[in-house]
């Protein structure tokens, strides 16, 4: 196991965008550890760069300087192609507007990343239905994304981010478009997938009820972490 | 679910789009084709043209005879296997509507000549000896309904016994098919004796003079001094191959070639950019969902192959429409008007370049798009909402 090792250790990340002559850093210097199995909200301002932060850990934007280590390699520095290979193998998206492909069914949609593997097609469909199950909408496998609710869209999308069984779960935002009772609805499935299914998770949000259902609270501020004990 | 249904997806993302895509494709192709299989109907003169053959015409103009004399003349030459002579007659039968491709020819050596013309003995015998025979081609007498034994009038637009009548009566004595089914077997020959004695004007004069040369590299030689014999006469020659010939005669028609290229051309062109601008908007429109496929893992190189084969599908699908269509087409008329038109059908080699040009169309219309897709970067796409 490579349980001694930090699942991500984030080390002296910076991230300056440059607009011309003018450059603006978006957090410098950061470090941080993420643990196998941990549930982690980072929260902030708007435009304090919990995005661009989460985009570093998943590997589709590439920090300025300082690493990213994943279970003890570097990530930062890999190619596009090996990057999203990478990505295929161990990270899960969850986004805030569920980006789930129009013209596919649900069932098609959470299919999506085992195309990228080896597996036979009647074992991706074994898959699919067990995601599907975990996030209780394996009744409206075969509806298109315009026929279900936000909810309903945001269980297919988590099923998708699942469905390959990766290391690592990134949502931002997950619940930035949903009214409170089915906000809970979502955030109690990623809790359950966090302490039953020992998934790790980090979510950005905004809205401190969320926050509560994770581990650990980070608040990004002024480009700085600052850590919160859990208020609950 | 696999890749092609992916790439399915993406094509029918819009159904109706797709499909006026496709017909616009269909519709060029189907001129395409259609001109094409024109073409090479009006040039298979050109292709069934014997290399070692020449002809002999009026430096004026093909249509201006010469004297009968210079047939003569034209048998001493060195290099040359037979010689034979034609005159047009512009024939018709029983009105002008009916129009019958007619010569006045030298029955033997004319035969001589073009040995792909098949007369079977006892027809050739009757040929060779019946002064008011007339050996019709087998397409124009299924055409006509005629048979041997048949005794028929046909008339001259041009020429005009001394009697002043512009009617020939012939017996049918002999029916010729071809070996290939290339050779048209659309017309009709008789005797030049039988139409010289009975003209009104403009006796002993030929149209054109067909030859055999030994072999082809005999050819310019034999040409050139068959011309230089007639220089400086008031009848002065041009002896080129049949090839050569044959293209004379269809440029004289208008450069059709030409003609159908621009067409064609100007069709492809308007279909293209339609289809490439609309192709290029199409994905446009996809960016996110294409980032989210690259999130997801899908490599730059492998989405480049999906949009482009998207695009192939839309050729092959669209242009395979029109080229079927194009290929009923012609089947149809070729059948309606087989006599009129015998080397009309859908050539292969039309059939093979339209699917290089399918090909071409995909490469060109899909490679921008294809190109936009792959460098989607993921974070911008996701930036603009
Ligand atoms: N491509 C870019 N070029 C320049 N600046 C950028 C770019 N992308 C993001 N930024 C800036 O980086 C900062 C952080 O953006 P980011 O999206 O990470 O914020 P955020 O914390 O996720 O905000 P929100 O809560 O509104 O989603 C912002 O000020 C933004 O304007
Ligand atoms: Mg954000």
């Amino acid at each position: 196991m490579t349980d001694q090792l930090p699942l991500y250790q984030l080390r002296d990340l910076s991230k300056t965008y440059t607009r011309g002559k003018e450059s603006i850093s978006i957090f410098k210097g950061l470090n941080m550890d993420i643990q196998h199995g941990d549930f982690i909200a980072i929260m902030g301002p708007s435009g304090s760069g919990k995005t661009t932060l989460l985009n570093q850990l998943g590997g589709i934007d590439s920090p300025s300087s300082g690493q990213v280590v994943f279970e003890g390699k570097r990530i930062d520095n890999l190619s596009q192609g090996d990057l999203a290979k990478w990505r295929s193998r161990n990270v899960g998206f969850i986004f805030q507007f569920y980006n789930l492909m129009p013209t596919l069914s649900a069932a098609q949609n959470v299919e999506l990343p085992l195309l990228l593997t080896g597996l036979s097609g009647g074992e991706r469909k074994k898959r699919v239905k067990t995601a599907l199950e975990i996030v209780g909408i394996a009744d409206r496998a075969g509806h298109k994304p315009r026929q279900l609710s936000g909810g309903q869209q945001q269980r297919v999308a988590i099923a998708r981010a699942i469905v390959a069984d990766p290391k690592i779960l990134l949502a931002d935002e997950p619940t930035g478009d949903l009214d409170r009772a089915t906000a809970d609805e979502i955030l109690g499935m990623l809790q359950q997938l966090n302490t039953e299914l020992g998934k790790t998770i980090v979510m950005v949000t905004h809205d401190p009820s969320a926050a509560k259902y994770a581990k650990r609270e980070l608040h990004l501020d002024k480009g700085e972490f600052v850590e919160r004990g859990k208020t609950s | 679910m696999t890749e092609a249904t992916l790439i399915r997806k993406g094509l029918f993302r819009k159904v109706l789009r797709a499909i006026l895509m496709m017909v616009s494709i269909a519709i060029a192709f189907f001129i395409f084709a259609v001109l094409g299989a024109v073409n090479k109907a009006f040039n298979a003169g050109v292709d069934v043209a014997a290399a070692n053959r020449l002809v002999t015409v009026n430096a004026i103009n093909f249509t201006v005879s010469m004297p009968y004399a210079y047939y003569g003349r034209v048998q001493g030459v060195e290099g040359i296997t037979h010689v034979t002579h034609a005159n047009w007659f512009g024939g018709y039968f029983q009105q002008p509507a009916n129009f019958v491709q007619t010569f006045a020819v030298d029955p033997e050596s004319y035969l001589d000549v073009y040995p792909e013309l098949i007369l079977p003995p006892e027809q050739r015998e009757a040929w060779l000896t019946t002064r008011t025979c007339l050996i019709v081609g087998q397409a124009l007498a299924t055409q006509y309904g005629w048979s041997v034994g048949d005794r028929i009038p046909l008339n001259s637009n041009i020429w005009q016994q001394a009697d002043g009548s512009s009617a020939w009566d012939f017996d049918i004595c002999g029916i010729f098919t071809a070996e290939d089914s290339s050779v048209p077997t659309n017309y009709a020959m008789f005797h030049y004796d039988y139409f010289n004695e009975s003209l009104a004007f403009a006796r002993d004069t030929i149209g054109w003079m067909i030859l055999t040369t030994e072999d082809v590299s005999l050819n310019d030689q034999v040409a050139d001094e068959i011309d230089a014999m007639f220089a400086n006469s008031p009848a002065e020659t041009e002896t080129t191959t049949e090839a050569a010939f044959s293209q004379a005669f269809i440029e004289q028609l208008g450069n059709i070639n030409l003609i159908l290229t621009s067409v064609i051309g100007a069709a492809f062109a308007t279909i293209l950019m339609i289809v490439g601008t609309t192709l290029v908007l199409a994905i446009n429109e996809r960016t996110k969902e294409i980032a989210v496929l690259k999130t997801l893992g899908f490599q730059s190189g492998r989405i480049f192959r999906m949009i482009l084969t998207e695009s192939f599908l839309l050729s092959l699908i669209g242009g395979g429409i029109g080229l079927g269509l194009a290929a009923g087409l012609v089947v149809l008329i070729a059948g309606a008007f087989q006599s009129f038109l015998p080397g009309f059908g859908m050539p292969l080699s039309v059939v093979w370049q339209a699917f290089a040009l399918m090909i071409g169309f995909a490469l060109v219309t899909g490679f921008f798009p294809a190109f936009n897709a792959m460098r989607i970067r993921i974070v911008e796409a996701f930036g603009k909402l």
